[in-house]
């Protein structure tokens, strides 16, 4: 574990987006994003309901061709690649191992009907590995990890409450040690003392583990305290980027101050 | 000894887009400097921009003009210019803060918000949670309150977790934004202790300080920040 927190200093980024535009005819999804993400570090992409934010993470994550612009990415084996020039099999490694995608429904990302210790094996069966004995202890291991009662590792997730099955989509998501994890409204549609544990949670994996996430979220308190960096989306644009605390503490464009300044004080 | 941090011609306006976009000048050509071992207060009344100057020395708020050089193991960084990745790192390794309240994730305990930055610097949980211990007793914080989280606690006891958190981690350059507000006199002598030490192990020192004694006890310069708002808003005029 100790040896990826070193990464925080590697130089390269981990991934580039440049220029990504994606119209629905006329509509505009999302209009020439540019940035940088480094390993370790947490990018939150906010905005409110149809502002080009869950467009982007589908062209961040090769869900969604791009109409103008690219995405490049450094593989495990150092290389950098434009996403856009993998073949199928090259895109299905990166999402079977180097990278996860928490759903904010976690029925789309998990199987419901299978147990939870084959949700969570299942992704390490995708990278070849074979002993029983050693997958089912990896996913017990797993499911300590995010706090679900080991007893229930025989158990469907669609006996599990809401907390739980988001906390074994995590799970399902890190068995592979991924360097890459696209999160989608994780905490949406979570009561608030289940979305507190579950964000307890995420903070300390994400900082344990040393992921590069890329999470999208209209709540800007869950962006303030998991992520470094910020985005700001409107109308399809990037309309103001930062550190979190200097666009949340001082927000510079217009409609940024008008989402800081609706936030309700509790 | 050379200065670690340096601010010349330090500049910040507020534009409240939502309020017809009005300006809020918030200062105007602020400079001082800080050397290792040094405590400069800031002082002057309250709105006068003495929070900003400290925010934006840490980087969470933008500056619109001038420079802030902060110097540490031989590396000279402009944090008025410097990028989002540069800032991080300098938190990481250069300067602390000690905010005036505490902000924590719900849920967590006491003790692990305290530990919580010693691992972030790379110290074993246990040696962590044994340190963050340390401190809480030192602050005298009840340990039955240690493996609650602090949402219920009282403002004083709030702020010793704050000051226990803040104060843990090892940076040549500590912020402080009135560290000593809600505590008693007893806590208060043991912060103004606290800061005492950092002093003497060469950590240099910004801080706000209202309360009279805690400013006599810790202040080697004061910077008289009015001077500095006065400018903004005649500049802006």
């Amino acid at each position: 574990m100790s040896d990826r927190v070193t990464h925080l200093d590697c130089e390269e980024p981990l991934l580039v987006a440049e220029g990504l535009t994606k119209f629905y005819g006329p509509r505009m999804g999302c209009r020439d994003v540019s940035f940088e993400l480094y390993e370790g570090e947490v990018l939150a992409i906010v905005g409110e309901s149809g502002s080009g934010k869950s467009t982007l993470l589908q062209l961040l994550s090769s869900q969604l061709e791009a109409d103008a612009g690219h995405v490049l990415y450094r593989m495990r084996d150092g290389v950098t690649r434009n996403l856009a020039k993998l073949d199928e099999a090259e895109r299905r490694f990166l999402f079977r191992t180097d990278w996860g995608f928490v759903h904010q429904d976690a029925a789309q990302g998990l199987r419901m009907s299978v147990s939870a210790g084959a949700n969570v094996g299942e992704r390490l069966m995708a990278v070849g590995q074979r002993h029983y004995g050693n997958i089912r202890q990896s996913a017990a291991q797993w499911l300590e990890r995010v706090e679900i009662d080991t007893a229930r590792i025989d158990d469907a997730p669609r006996t599990f409450s809401g907390g739980m099955r988001q906390r074994l989509q995590i799970a399902r998501n890190l068995v592979t040690e991924p360097r890459l994890v696209f999160m989608d409204e994780p905490t949406g549609g979570l009561d608030v003392s289940v979305q507190a544990r579950l964000l307890d949670l995420l903070n300390r994996l994400v900082h344990e583990l040393g992921l590069a996430v890329v999470i999208v979220t209209h709540d800007l308190g869950v962006a303030r305290l998991l992520s470094h960096r910020m985005l700001v989306m409107k109308d399809g644009r990037a309309i103001e980027t930062g550190l979190t605390d200097q666009v949340l503490d001082d927000p510079r464009e217009p409609y940024t101050q008008l989402l800081v300044s609706s936030i309700l004080p509790a | 000894m050379s200065e670690i941090l340096r601010l010349a011609n330090v500049s910040k306006t507020f534009t409240m887009h939502l309020q017809g976009g009005i300006r809020l000048p918030v200062v105007n050509g602020a400079a001082f400097t800080v050397h290792p071992g040094e405590c400069v207060v800031l002082s002057g009344p309250s709105g006068t921009g003495k929070s900003s100057i400290l925010k934006m020395i840490f980087g969470s708020y933008r500056c619109d003009e001038g420079r802030i050089v902060l110097t540490h193991d031989r590396r000279v960084t402009d944090i008025a210019t410097a990028g989002p990745r540069n800032i991080l790192a300098l938190r990481r390794k250069s300067v602390g803060y000690v905010t005036q309240f505490l902000r924590a994730v719900p849920r967590v305990p006491a003790i692990d918000i305290v530990a919580a930055p010693l691992e972030a610097d790379g110290v074993a949980a246990e040696a962590a949670r044994s340190k963050a211990a340390d401190m809480l007793s030192r602050l005298n914080l009840p340990e039955r309150l240690w493996s609650l989280p602090p949402a219920t606690f009282s403002g004083g006891e709030q702020q010793r977790v704050n000051i226990a958190r803040g104060f843990q981690p090892e940076r040549p350059l500590l912020l402080l934004d009135e560290p000593t507000a809600s505590l008693d006199a007893v806590n208060r002598a043991i912060v103004v202790d606290l800061i005492q030490q950092k002093k003497k192990s060469g950590i240099g020192i910004v801080a706000i300080v209202h309360d009279d004694d805690v400013r006599a006890a810790i202040a080697d310069t004061l910077v008289d920040v009015t001077t500095f708002s006065k400018a903004a808003a005649d500049h802006d005029r």
